[in-house]
């Protein structure tokens, strides 16, 4: 935990062939791993493993918007809470928003609403709720690409995903997604989302200093892992949702009960009582 | 965790089943669901534990710093216990400051783990009445399948007993892990008209009359209790729920000291 602390202010984050402390090369990608629908009770829901991030992403909706003054009565509201839980980070973080979570919040609720098909659902929200339970920097990206497979494991009409990446400078170099140190030491940090499908950007931020080209360099980088993480979301969602011959042998109907002394009204199975159990 | 409606027709299911000894789920009713417990799920924790209780899933940080002790106790470490119903985990929850429930039921897995003498807390005096160690027991409840007491403790003791406290970190000497000396176990029984349940799954919680959690030590003896909901228990009830939270006790304890 405490190694951040050894690294002095000016040490070298990459060497001179090119390889950062954990030995990636600039254009590289940490290792990322999604599961799609991972809790029982939301309407969709992803988990996403990224380098030392951990965050789990969930969606409820379209509901009802509350408070009903928020209602549009032409569309659906995307309404996303980041939070950052108070163990993911080597100082215990006060539990509850901060000015940075609800700005995180604000800008990942506004990239899903470009892609939602909000017209279709009048008067309610589509609620998305983003847990950073290990944080390791990038964690609005990971949390934004989990929260689109999420989007989709709840069903909610897209126009596609959206991925998200981030690439920044460290030690005059530009790299892709940088890790904690790097971006606490390094010299610029730029995170974005897209919709992979048309290019489109939907998210766009960027602190220190980047000079045009290097901008350039790091969207290109940005740009090429939200493609390759693009695949990894659909991966994510065809396990989650293919069929083999094997589960379906498992699913066939069972052997029905021998009925009780007298015939009695069927209750229908714990599942068929829907989302609530009404 | 209240406010939600059950259906008519669950809870006469629920409750035909009860009354022949059966529940939803296939168990008996003092039967608990499965428990798996992952530790050092999370690396910027000092310790941490997954519990999974049936359906329920929670997740649990250990987070230390130094800090001043309270004048009252001024050679013992500081303990603190904060649940967050995190609004994923449930259509019910809502962001915001904690509720009344969240409230209690960090006290009631704060009270067991105190109460227990679970961790060692004069251990963890640095300079009495200066600096002692500060624990922060940070709960997320992430997915709410009912019976939350008793997922939130279980969490709670074994990412305690996972803690390695980062004494060098804070130039203390060298990390040692957390000093454990009981096993509190919080059982938890739910009452369905005049049917005793244990470890209630979400339906069967949202369709109690009363609750009654009740927390073991190793040695079977009584750390902490809480009774909860606006039904009443009778004596005799009361000591049925202490005697099976007594043997439940025996049958999880070993899942919590495995490390």
């Amino acid at each position: 935990m405490g190694d951040i602390e050894h690294i002095e202010k000016g040490m070298k984050l990459i060497t001179a062939n090119g390889r950062r402390l954990d030995g990636r090369k600039a254009d590289e990608l940490r290792p990322v791993r999604i599961e799609a629908g991972v809790l029982r009770r939301a309407d969709g829901s992803a988990y996403i493993e990224w380098g030392g991030n951990k965050v789990l992403a969930a969606v409820y909706g379209p509901r009802e918007a509350h408070p009903r003054h928020l209602q549009d009565p032409a569309r659906a509201l995307v309404q996303c809470r980041y939070n950052m839980a108070p163990f993911s980070v080597s100082d215990r973080k006060r539990p509850g928003p901060d000015r940075r979570s609800v700005e995180i919040s604000k800008v990942i609720s506004e990239a899903f609403s470009s892609v939602v098909f909000k017209e279709q659902f009048p008067r309610t929200s589509v609620d998305i709720f983003i847990e950073v339970l290990q944080a390791d920097a990038g964690t609005r990206c990971a949390g934004l690409t989990a929260a689109s497979v999420a989007l989709a494991d709840a069903g909610v009409p897209m126009r596609d995903l959206v991925t998200s990446c981030a690439s920044g400078k460290i030690n005059g170099v530009v790299c892709l997604d940088l890790n904690k140190e790097e971006d606490n030491f390094g010299d610029a940090d730029c995170p974005m989302a897209i919709v992979p499908r048309t290019g489109e950007v939907v998210l766009l931020q960027m602190d220190g200093h980047l000079t045009y080209d290097e901008f350039q360099k790091a969207m290109q980088l940005s740009i090429g892992a939200a493609h390759r993480l693009y695949e990894m979301q659909r991966d994510a969602l065809r396990r989650r949702y293919s069929v083999t011959l094997e589960d379906i042998l498992k699913e066939s109907p069972p052997a029905r009960a021998p009925p009780m002394e007298e015939p009695e009204p069927q209750l229908p199975a714990e599942d068929d009582f829907g989302p609530e159990g009404i | 965790m209240s406010g939600e409606i059950v259906s008519e027709l669950m809870r006469a299911h629920v409750y035909r089943l009860a009354s022949m000894g059966q529940r939803v789920d296939g168990r008996v009713l003092d039967e608990t669901r499965k428990v798996t417990i992952e530790r050092s799920f999370v690396g910027t924790a000092e310790g941490s534990a997954r519990v999974k209780l049936g359906n329920t899933d929670i997740l649990v940080g250990i987070k230390m710093s130094v800090g001043e002790p309270y004048p009252d106790t001024p050679n013992t470490g500081v303990l603190s216990t904060s649940v967050e119903l995190i609004p994923m985990a449930s259509p019910t929850f809502e962001a915001g400051p904690p509720r009344p429930d969240a409230i209690e039921l960090a006290r009631v897995v704060d009270r067991g783990i105190r109460e227990s003498k679970m961790v060692n807390m004069e251990k963890l005096c640095i300079t009495p009445k200066e600096k002692v160690w500060v624990m922060f027991i940070d709960i997320h409840v992430l997915d709410y399948g009912g019976n939350l007491f008793d997922a939130c403790s279980y969490g709670a003791v074994a990412a305690l007993s996972s803690t390695i406290v980062p004494a060098k970190a804070h130039g203390l000497g060298e990390d040692f892990p957390l000093p454990v000396d009981h096993w509190p176990v919080s059982v938890t029984t739910s009452k369905i008209k005049d049917i005793l349940v244990v470890d209630p799954s979400l339906d069967e919680e949202r369709m109690a009359d009363a609750r009654l959690t009740v927390t073991t030590d190793e040695n079977g003896d009584i750390r902490a209790m809480q009774k909860g909901l606006s039904g009443s228990f009778s004596y005799d009830e009361v000591k049925r729920i202490i005697e099976t939270a007594q043997r439940v006790g025996r049958e999880i304890r070993p899942l919590l000291r495995s490390t």
